[in-house]
């Protein structure tokens, strides 16, 4: 018998009101048999203060629901204060997921983690490094498609694979704070103005055709990927755990989705109204799991 | 190219296998095995080095083109691989305990920690440093790790942290983690219409321009798109990076080399700006003053405009 497909939610990666994210988690806390919860400021160190309390509350909640929380690292630490609150967080010996490989000067040996999509692991020797260092399960890079987690799966059997299923793909990450320059503001100065797009900022070509999001630092795709794909192809993948990036769209209602997808209750084209009526902010993708350009629907 | 640089005043040169292995996978461009064997014995009749770019993300289930290109990189006696996957390095590490190993941008060791974790693990010698860091942040990492380190003073710019961008891929299909390459040239075209140039990447327009705009290569993050009605070079400017005003600030902060792109360039392009780069670092050497040189390369910067990037702050 094949084990339950898990479904699990990422972390927050938009500048929500703090009372915003309590509300939300705390929904989430009560409304869904959501396994697993990813939290923590992956996105900017400098929203981190403004989170903090909100997001130890929303641990609180959820635990108390019976949720597993996993703390999650920033994606690209640079400042005295994002290494500062990385090293913390990797010295903490309970399961965490790491975002850029920093983590792994200061994790403590043999202590558990999963490794994140943000972190470059494409291919099956790679895991296997990560493995040998504590990594028990690896949120695949959005870019690889499901054969390439097939191989991944081959060679390292004994790791959990969990997907990106649902949300708009976080693409790049830089230095420079987009949302901050779109408004004239540099970031250093930034006057946190990406707590004004609640899914990101939307990004068009000069011809109006919709194309990015921006989110700070981050530039996210237009589309809102979805996997969803027959049930036998993901298990044949060795995929353990569908993860759901929150939107402003009703995440309860998604997170139902998945379940009742992942305990065969729903067909892909069930699934696919289903999602596309719940509110989401761009035209549904899944370009990468079938080898194609993210920004593709592949049917 | 590889001549152009070493005669020209180059220590070292970079260069990678006619493959997908290496992050500038263009056609026409790269080394088979037998001429990487021939250039490195050149370029060791000269007193300079050839660095060997393996540097891109093997493909799951194919990892063998990898190994062999870093097999081939040491039968050629190269003086050092460049790598940034983790299978990569750890089968270099294992397979040839005493290759020299430089750490590539595209493993985007950002900081002190992350670059402590490539030395200690793999047993990197240098780490090149990613185009996002400020000076300030460049010496606090050199200041944290006795490994050497190199950063990029010349040529494209990128403003996302490197190999953490799949910009290209969701466009089109290819990127520099997997495919080598960014932007692919298979996807772009240009329209010409009666209201101006219209430069496209897998349909989606990166810019129009004006007859009195030049137009570069169509890089999708040096795009000009909207937001909120508004047209802006969101990401950055059609400019490229010239640090050549930064190098004793550069050397202040502990780098002890400094990078310029060739790819896709000329002989000529290539012999001059490491001819200009070799003149500026011997006059620094000598205590002079760089005023001389600041200017001496603002003709290649593309669409004409320069900037010192992410090395001063205020760039974010």
């Amino acid at each position: 018998m094949t084990a339950r497909l898990e479904i699990t939610l990422g972390p927050l990666l938009f500048n929500w009101a703090p009372e915003r994210v309590v509300a939300f988690y705390e929904r989430i806390a009560r409304e869904t048999d959501i396994d697993r919860v990813y939290l923590g400021e992956v996105v900017c160190g400098k929203r981190e203060p403004l989170l903090g309390p909100a997001l130890a509350e929303a641990a609180d909640h959820l635990q108390r629901a019976g949720k597993t929380v996993v703390w999650s690292s920033l994606a690209l630490p640079a400042t005295p204060r994002d290494r500062a609150s990385t090293r913390r967080l990797a010295a903490y010996p309970d399961l965490m997921e790491a975002n850029d490989l920093s983590v792994l000067q200061d994790r403590p040996p043999g202590a558990a983690f999963v490794a994140g999509p943000l972190l470059n692991v494409y291919n099956e020797a790679a895991a296997a490094e990560l493995m040998s260092r504590g990594c028990t399960r690896l949120c695949a890079n959005v870019e690889l498609p499901l054969r390439a987690l097939s191989h991944i799966h081959a060679g390292c059997p004994e790791l959990e694979l969990e997907i990106f299923a649902f949300g708009r793909l976080p693409l790049a990450l830089s230095g420079r704070c987009y949302h901050a320059r779109a408004h004239g503001l540099h970031r250093d100065n930034c006057q946190f103005v990406c707590d004004r797009d609640l899914d990101g900022m939307d990004v068009q070509t000069l011809e109006g055709q919709p194309f990015l999001a921006v989110n700070g630092v981050q530039t996210l795709s237009h589309g809102v990927h979805l996997a969803c794909p027959d049930i036998a192809l993901l298990q044949a993948a060795g995929v353990t755990a569908l993860r759901l990036s929150p939107h402003s769209a009703d995440m309860v209602r998604i997170a139902r989705t998945f379940r009742a997808y992942a305990d065969g209750e729903l067909e892909p084209a069930q699934v696919e109204a289903e999602i596309e009526s719940a509110g989401i902010p761009g035209p549904l993708i899944n370009g990468y799991l079938h080898g194609r350009p993210g920004r593709d629907w592949a049917g | 190219m590889l001549r152009a640089a070493i005669l020209a005043g180059a220590d070292s040169v970079y260069c990678g296998l006619r493959d997908e292995t290496n992050a500038r996978n263009f056609p026409g461009l790269n080394f088979s095995e037998a001429e990487l064997i021939e250039a490195v014995d050149w370029a060791r009749t000269r007193g300079a080095k050839v660095l060997v770019a393996i540097n891109t993300f093997a493909r799951a289930g194919v990892l063998e083109p990898w190994r062999r290109s870093v097999d081939a990189a040491v039968a050629a006696r190269a003086h050092a691989i460049i790598a940034a996957d983790l299978g990569v390095l750890a089968y270099a590490r294992s397979a040839h305990p005493n290759v020299r190993l430089h750490l590539s941008v595209q493993a985007a060791a950002g900081s002190p920690e992350a670059a402590a974790f490539y030395v200690q693990t793999y047993g990197v010698k240098r780490v090149v440093l990613p185009r996002v860091l400020s000076l300030q942040e460049i010496t606090a990492f050199n200041a944290a790790n006795s490994v050497e380190t190199e950063a990029f003073v010349f040529g494209g710019l990128c403003v996302m942290a490197e190999a953490r961008c799949a910009l290209s891929s969701y466009a089109a299909g290819r990127s520099p983690n997997l495919s080598g390459v960014c932007s692919p040239p298979e996807a772009v075209t240009f329209e010409r219409t009666s209201e101006g140039l219209t430069p496209r990447l897998a349909g989606y327009a990166l810019d129009r321009l004006g007859s009195d705009e030049p137009a570069g290569y169509p890089t999708l993050c040096k795009g000009r798109f909207q937001v909120a009605g508004e047209a802006s070079y969101l990401f950055e400017d059609p400019t490229s990076l010239n640090a050549m005003g930064l190098l004793q600030a550069l050397r202040t902060a502990g780098v002890t080399a400094v990078k310029i792109e060739g790819r896709q360039r000329g002989k000529a392009y290539v012999a001059r700006v490491a001819g200009a780069f070799r003149a500026a670092i011997d006059a620094l050497d000598r205590g002079e003053d760089l005023a001389k040189y600041q200017n001496l390369l603002s003709d290649l910067a593309e669409g004409g405009r320069e900037t010192a990037g992410a090395y001063r702050k205020a760039w974010r």
